[in-house]
């Protein structure tokens, strides 16, 4: 069975290591937070100026003035600290940021991703995404495998139009795990009752099957 | 040394149409809606804005472009307004869509006085197209420059009458930026103090930054999306 949102989310939180500062990008990557491994201590990053970032307010604590780059209200934790967009953007840049879990349209087997826009259809731009991929030491691709006309979204090279070049290290999809490394998508996890067979079908770009392959586990 | 101005009606009064403003505020979170307010009022037209976002339908610039008064729209996600989509598609209103550190950053330059910065976002995208690049130890980088704009219009929480602003939360935003860069900076605050009552060591934004404050009414402050979780 390929993987649902919330198992994608939860093998993307073992990636996770003590101390790290995280930013989450929008949709599958939001929910890493709720599968944080206990005893793991991380800093979540919100773009729009905020370093701790917690859990939703509880109803009636909510504060226009205190969103995520979600827009979604939130609240901060013991230890937060806000700051404006340019500095904001200057952590991301300088390389402070360990990891960064974002959503694609689009990944290519050399680290190239898409997944700003749609040219005719979608075109409501980059946000910060061009920004991320272009400086972060450590991008996560959190995607489903296939489009919903069953094309694949691992290609020899993106279509689309590019945010950003041989950025993507690892992709976490409904089927499996894949590093992206000089051997193109290097499948080393598949997800529990998916074959290797049906991995090879739908990867359109170059894919190894790593030796030490084996099925995916959600805790360590 | 006068800076404060009656309201949002005075403080616009001299904006006209064509003019480029740099407008505050991430989402619908610490834009200038008193600003906005009043330059619809005025109904000026063929404005510039630069801003991280368009509002959404019915508010924030949303509320320009019900009333057709944005030319070009210059901001890094656009995403959340079909008539913003609408009047693209049909070619009524340019955009420019920009990385949002980048739109941060020439924000902080254009107020630091440095004319242009190198940024490796965007490198082999379509924004990198017709601009100038340069290499440094092997990368390539997009020669991006500082704004020209002829207002900037930002939110604050509190202000002094001498201008100094302290902003509150994620309404931070671009707001400070945006304020060091404006040619004319106009800041609506949710209070107005007197000299000696913001602690100096908290101000966000120096008064010299500032040429026009007021003490907004009526703030809507509206969420964009309002998630909650269930009490314990």
């Amino acid at each position: 069975m390929a993987l649902n949102k919330e198992q994608i989310a939860q093998r993307i939180a073992l990636e996770l290591k003590d101390g790290y500062y995280v930013n989450l990008g929008i949709g599958i990557p939001t929910l890493v937070a709720n599968y944080i491994p206990h005893g793991v201590n991380v800093v979540l990053q919100s773009e729009n100026g905020l370093l701790g970032m917690g859990p939703f307010p509880f109803a009636g604590e909510e504060s226009a003035d205190l969103i995520n780059a979600g827009k979604q209200t939130v609240t901060t934790l013991p230890g937060s600290a806000i700051f404006d967009s340019a500095m904001s953007f200057g952590m991301i840049r300088a390389g402070k940021v360990d990891l960064t879990v974002l959503g694609a349209m689009e990944v290519a087997d050399n680290g190239d991703i898409a997944n700003w826009k749609i040219p005719g259809k979608m075109v409501k731009g980059m946000g910060g995404a061009m920004d991320l991929v272009a400086a972060a030491k450590n991008i996560i691709v959190a995607m489903q495998h296939t489009d919903k006309a069953g094309n694949s979204k691992l290609l020899p090279q993106c279509s689309l139009p590019i945010t950003g070049l041989k950025c993507v290290k690892k992709v976490v999809s409904d089927l499996g795990v894949f590093d992206i490394t000089d051997q193109g998508f290097v499948c080393i996890e598949y997800a529990p009752g998916v074959t290797i067979e049906e991995i090879k079908a739908k990867t359109a770009g170059k894919l190894t099957i790593a030796e030490s392959v084996h099925e995916m586990k959600f805790s360590e | 040394m006068n800076k404060v101005f009656a309201n949002a009606e005075e403080a616009i009064k001299d904006i006209q149409s064509g003019a480029v403003l740099m407008l505050g505020g991430f989402g619908l979170c610490g834009i200038p809606e008193n600003c906005i307010a009043a330059l619809v009022k005025k109904g000026v037209s063929n404005l510039t804005c630069i801003s991280n976002n368009a509002g959404v339908d019915d508010f924030g610039i949303g509320l320009l472009l019900q009333k057709k008064q944005v030319k070009k729209m210059i901001a890094s996600y656009v995403g959340e307004n079909a008539e913003f989509e609408r009047q693209l598609l049909h070619g009524e209103m340019e955009v420019q869509l920009i990385p949002q550190g980048t739109l941060a950053t020439r924000c902080l330059i254009t107020g630091y006085g440095i004319p242009f910065v190198p940024v490796l976002a965007g490198v082999g995208t379509e924004v990198a197209e017709g601009k100038e690049v340069v290499v440094r130890n092997g990368h390539q980088y997009l020669i991006e420059d500082a704004f020209d704009s002829d207002y900037a219009l930002v939110k604050a929480w509190k202000g002094d009458t001498m201008g100094n602003l302290i902003v509150k939360d994620t309404a931070r935003n671009f707001n400070p930026m945006m304020a060091m860069a404006g040619k004319i900076t106009i800041a609506e605050v949710e209070e107005l103090v007197q000299p000696g009552e913001l602690d100096p060591n908290f101000v966000h934004v120096p008064g010299i930054y500032v040429h026009r404050i007021f003490q907004g009414t009526n703030y809507e402050k509206r969420i964009e999306q309002r998630t909650v979780r269930k009490p314990e």
